[in-house]
């Protein structure tokens, strides 16, 4: 029997400092596109950055926010909300993949999933 | 806990009595204190007083006072002390716990010379009637100054009183306000018939006293000699005693109040005409009432809200039926006339013939209530059958499709109201219906307020406020953030609604770049990165070429950016070029050669001002009579970059010709040959509207000030996303209220109108300018942050018609292939 540790590999993306609270950048992390986030209380969240609906690859410049108190973003196409949380669309049947994110030294480092 | 009610019109007694009513433990003991030495009366029918009912058939309250209130009569409060909680009067002061205002409104007495002349009257209170009918004893002729619901009604009592009667409208028709012109002139025609004299599109310009009587003066119409002049042009809210206390107003005048009808004040409330909820005064009793109930409810611990109530109206006028219900017109309305009985009828229906959206009856209004009921549904049968007095069954039937884009019902509309969707936002996430096109959301909302459930004007989950209140509340407080905004009067962190409509709030109001610190992060895409997103992610760019006038060499400069940057080119409709297919990391580089050539913003990308069209005028025109195109580079370099509730088009038209389509704009100018004429409020686009005329042949010096205005109040007062055709017609008055506001100074608002848009004018700079300057801002046009210069892969360009254009795009319908 063979023992699988789950590893995640690790991408530093940009300086804390780098991102606006309450907005979004795109980082490539290997050959995909993320969406990082620092929400308001300096919280990180990072999603797919293609919008499933409109298939571009904007979700990063959308408007950041809540919706009942969960963490959403807006989709800068036609305004569908993702939750930042689980990557559920909160208004039509899609959803986009979430990637691990954290902060070391002041450096955000977004993880594969 | 002590109460103090200043007031005891229809309002103050219905509240007191609710109160007495519902307040069985005794927990408030109540003083009021009135003005007028009787108590109140029944103003809704004043002209009975005429009619031969005594000031005691009139009154609102034989039956003493209720007990635990003091009713002080002839007692007009001078001065409420917030601080010290007390209210002063002559007599002595009054503490209170809570105090309700409930001053009502003055008669509106327009500013023309004369307007004291003995033989003037106001139409308001008993002891107005009682001065009337005095003076008109042994006179022959009276005259009405306003033909709308008050109008009609002293007309009605100069006639019970046996005068010669005549009636004088500002509008162009009769009740402007419930109306529309055909509707007035079958009302005139009816009225004319009794022998009253109507003059519509008239003003009154001057009054002179002679021996003889009055003589009136008016505009574009006959000298009227007149025994007496009755002024009952509407009426304006009495907010003085609360502008002096320091509590907030609204922009048209009226104690601002929430839902919950407290003022900025916790401890005050208003209600009845002197209160303005979300900035709105409402002029009827019912209203007043309502709001009367939901005070009550509140101080006995409920947590009743005031939902804007039903304009619906029917009244009997001069004994003619008037009724109005829903929307006045529709995109299709079906009219029957016949002047031959004096009836109109007009139903306004969805642009499919399906749902009843409003209408208006005059002469029989005998369908009014089964009509009434079925606005947001199907017409059952046809309109001639409504005018007689039947009462068909228009119940909407349960499988009556509301939203047809998404296919939802009725039924399941009312299955989502019943699972707990108590407003549009629920309903549309629920079921999908409204989702799409839109267009079914008022049907919904008339669903949902069918179900009992009230409905809010707030733009979002986060803030309980309309637009126009988080505007009057982030200038009157002065907040300059949204996190301070959001702290202290919202919830959560905003949304896409909200964040962009303070953020156009903020710039409106001159706080800087719109990228500046916090403001950053609550633009929307656009604004964001200063260019129009496209469907593949990429931007368009546009430069301002004010009034569509360019050299070639700024000609050659646009081409070669666009041929260097690879960006499809096209004309725009504002006669200026917009540039495509630009990525986000370009923008930088794109704008420095445009800004290096002389190009400023376009503004295209934001809820601003856009474009002034123009032709090209006298300056090469043989028909031209006036320079448009000067106009326009002047009127567009003036506005640019003005933020508002959504974007503002105009054009200048060098004559009658009116090659520049200024009518279909937002504000239009069309030469004449002494000057200029004015139109607002056009509209192309989903619901194309012409302009209205607001000004005719005034000069340029007029003309721009006229603009000025317009364009701050409509920035302070209007919805969010709404453009100035909607606003206009939703404007308690209409065009007629704009002009009296923004050409007459009714309000006493234009000087802070005018240093508004002198602060605007003072303030701009170039936004594309200004981050070329900042590296903080340029550092957010890159394609990704770890790898700033690396173009977004997903992103390529197939050619077509020898022009780049996105590779993934919608199959496009078979064209006809053209030969070039």
């Amino acid at each position: 029997m063979t023992a699988v540790v789950a590893t995640v590999l690790w991408t530093p993306v940009c300086r804390l400092d780098d991102l606006l609270p309450e907005r979004g950048v795109a980082a490539l992390v290997g050959a995909q596109q993320v969406a990082v986030f620092r929400l308001h209380d300096d919280r990180l969240r990072a999603i797919g950055n293609r919008d499933p609906v409109s298939g571009a690859y904007v979700l990063s410049r959308g408007v950041v926010g809540t919706r009942a108190d969960r963490p959403v973003v807006a989709s800068p196409m036609h305004k569908q909300a993702y939750d930042l949380d689980t990557g559920a669309c909160l208004d039509v049947d899609a959803r986009v993949p979430v990637f691990p994110v954290r902060v070391r030294d002041g450096v955000v480092e977004v993880g594969s999933p | 806990m002590r109460l103090v009610v200043i007031g005891n019109g229809m309002v103050g007694q219905r509240f007191i009595e609710a109160l007495a009513a519902r307040d069985t433990g005794g927990r408030w003991s109540v003083t009021v204190l009135a003005e007028e030495r009787r108590r109140a009366y029944d103003r809704v029918r004043l002209s009975a007083y005429f009619e031969g009912a005594t000031a005691d058939d009139l009154t609102l309250a034989p039956s003493g006072v209720p007990a635990g209130v003091d009713i002080r009569l002839g007692e007009p409060a001078l001065a409420v002390d917030r601080a010290a909680r007390v209210v002063r009067t002559e007599a002595g002061e009054y503490p209170y716990d809570v105090l309700v205002l409930a001053t009502g409104s003055r008669p509106f007495v327009p500013p023309v010379p004369g307007r004291d002349a003995p033989g003037c009257f106001a139409y308001r209170t008993l002891d107005d009637l009682a001065a009337l009918r005095a003076y008109a004893r042994g006179r022959a002729s009276g005259t009405v100054v306003g033909g709308g619901l008050l109008g009609l009604e002293a007309a009605n009592a100069l006639r019970l009183l046996g005068l010669r009667t005549s009636v004088v409208e500002f509008a162009a028709h009769l009740m402007p306000m419930q109306l529309d012109p055909p509707g007035g002139a079958m009302l005139r025609s009816r009225i004319e018939a009794l022998g009253i004299a109507v003059h519509t599109g008239t003003a009154v310009t001057a009054i002179a006293a002679g021996d003889d009587g009055l003589h009136v003066d008016t505009s574009g119409g006959p000298t009227l000699d007149t025994d007496v002049l009755v002024f009952a042009a509407g009426v304006r809210p009495r907010d003085d005693l609360a502008r002096a206390a320091g509590l907030a107003t609204a922009e048209r005048g009226g104690v601002l109040v929430d839902a919950t009808l407290r003022t900025s004040d916790p401890a005050v409330f208003a209600i009845g005409e002197c209160a303005a909820v979300d900035g709105r005064c409402y002029g009827l009793v019912a209203p007043g009432y309502a709001m009367a109930d939901v005070v009550v409810d509140r101080l006995l611990g409920g947590g009743a809200t005031f939902s804007g109530p039903d304009a619906s109206t029917k009244l009997k006028l001069l004994g003619v039926d008037v009724a109005t219900f829903g929307q006045a017109t529709g995109p299709l309305d079906v009219v029957y006339a016949d002047p031959a009985n004096g009836l109109y009828a007009k139903l306004a229906l969805s642009d499919d013939a399906r749902t009843l959206l409003g209408g208006i009856l005059v002469g029989d209004a005998g369908a009014y209530g089964p009509l009434r009921a079925a606005v947001g549904g199907p017409v059952p049968g046809k309109l001639a059958d409504f005018l007689s007095a039947g009462a068909p069954d228009v119940a909407l039937p349960g499988n009556a499709q509301v939203c047809s884009c998404n296919n939802v019902t009725k039924d399941a509309v009312l299955a989502a109201v019943a699972d707990g969707c108590h407003d549009v936002p629920a309903v549309k996430a629920c079921t999908r219906a409204g989702t799409t096109c839109g267009s079914c959301v008022p049907l919904i909302a008339s669903l949902l307020a069918g179900a009992g459930v009230a409905q809010t004007r707030a733009i979002c989950e986060h803030f309980a406020f309309s637009r126009q209140e988080l505007f009057d509340l982030i200038r009157v407080r002065g907040i300059g953030t949204f996190s301070a905004l959001v702290a202290e009067h919202g919830t959560g962190r905003g949304c896409d609604i909200c964040k962009p409509v303070v953020a156009s709030i903020l710039a409106s109001l001159g706080h800087g770049h719109i990228l500046d610190g916090e403001q950053a992060a609550l633009q929307d895409t656009n604004d964001h990165f200063l260019a129009n997103i496209q469907r593949d992610g990429t931007y368009s760019v546009v430069p301002r070429i004010p009034g569509g006038e360019i050299t070639p060499d700024k000609l050659i400069v646009i081409g070669e950016v666009a041929r260097d940057f690879s960006l499809y080119t096209k004309i725009t409709g504002g006669q200026r070029i917009d540039l495509f297919g630009a990525r986000v990391e370009q923008l930088p580089a794109i704008w420095r050669r445009l800004v290096a050539a002389g190009f400023e913003s376009g503004h295209a990308y934001g809820k601003a001002l856009r474009t002034v069209k123009s032709c090209v005028g006298s300056t090469w025109c043989r028909y031209g009579v006036q320079d448009s195109v000067g106009l326009a580079v002047a009127l567009e370099l003036r506005y640019r970059g003005l933020r508002a509730p959504h974007k503002i088009k105009s054009a200048v038209s060098g004559c009658a010709r009116e090659c520049a389509e200024a009518r279909s704009k937002d504000f239009g100018i069309i030469a004449t040959d002494n000057g200029w004429n004015l139109y607002v409020g056009g509209n192309g686009g989903f619901r194309p509207r012409h302009a209205d005329l607001l000004l005719s042949d005034v000069d340029t010096e007029t003309l721009v000030r006229t603009v000025d205005r317009f364009l701050v109040y409509y920035i302070r007062t209007a919805d969010r996303l709404q453009r100035t055709a909607s606003w206009i017609e939703g404007l308690d008055g209409g065009l007629d209220h704009l002009r009296a506001v923004i050409v007459d100074d009714s309000l006493g608002l234009c000087a802070d109108l005018d240093a508004a848009m002198a602060r605007h004018i003072g303030s701009y700079t170039d936004e594309w300018r200004a981050v070329l300057e900042d590296p903080v801002k340029l550092r957010r046009f890159v394609s990704f942050v770890n790898a700033p210069a690396t173009p977004d892969p997903s992103i390529s360009f197939v050619r077509e018609r020898d022009q780049p254009v996105p590779a993934r795009r919608p199959v496009s319908l078979g064209l006809p292939e053209v030969r070039r």
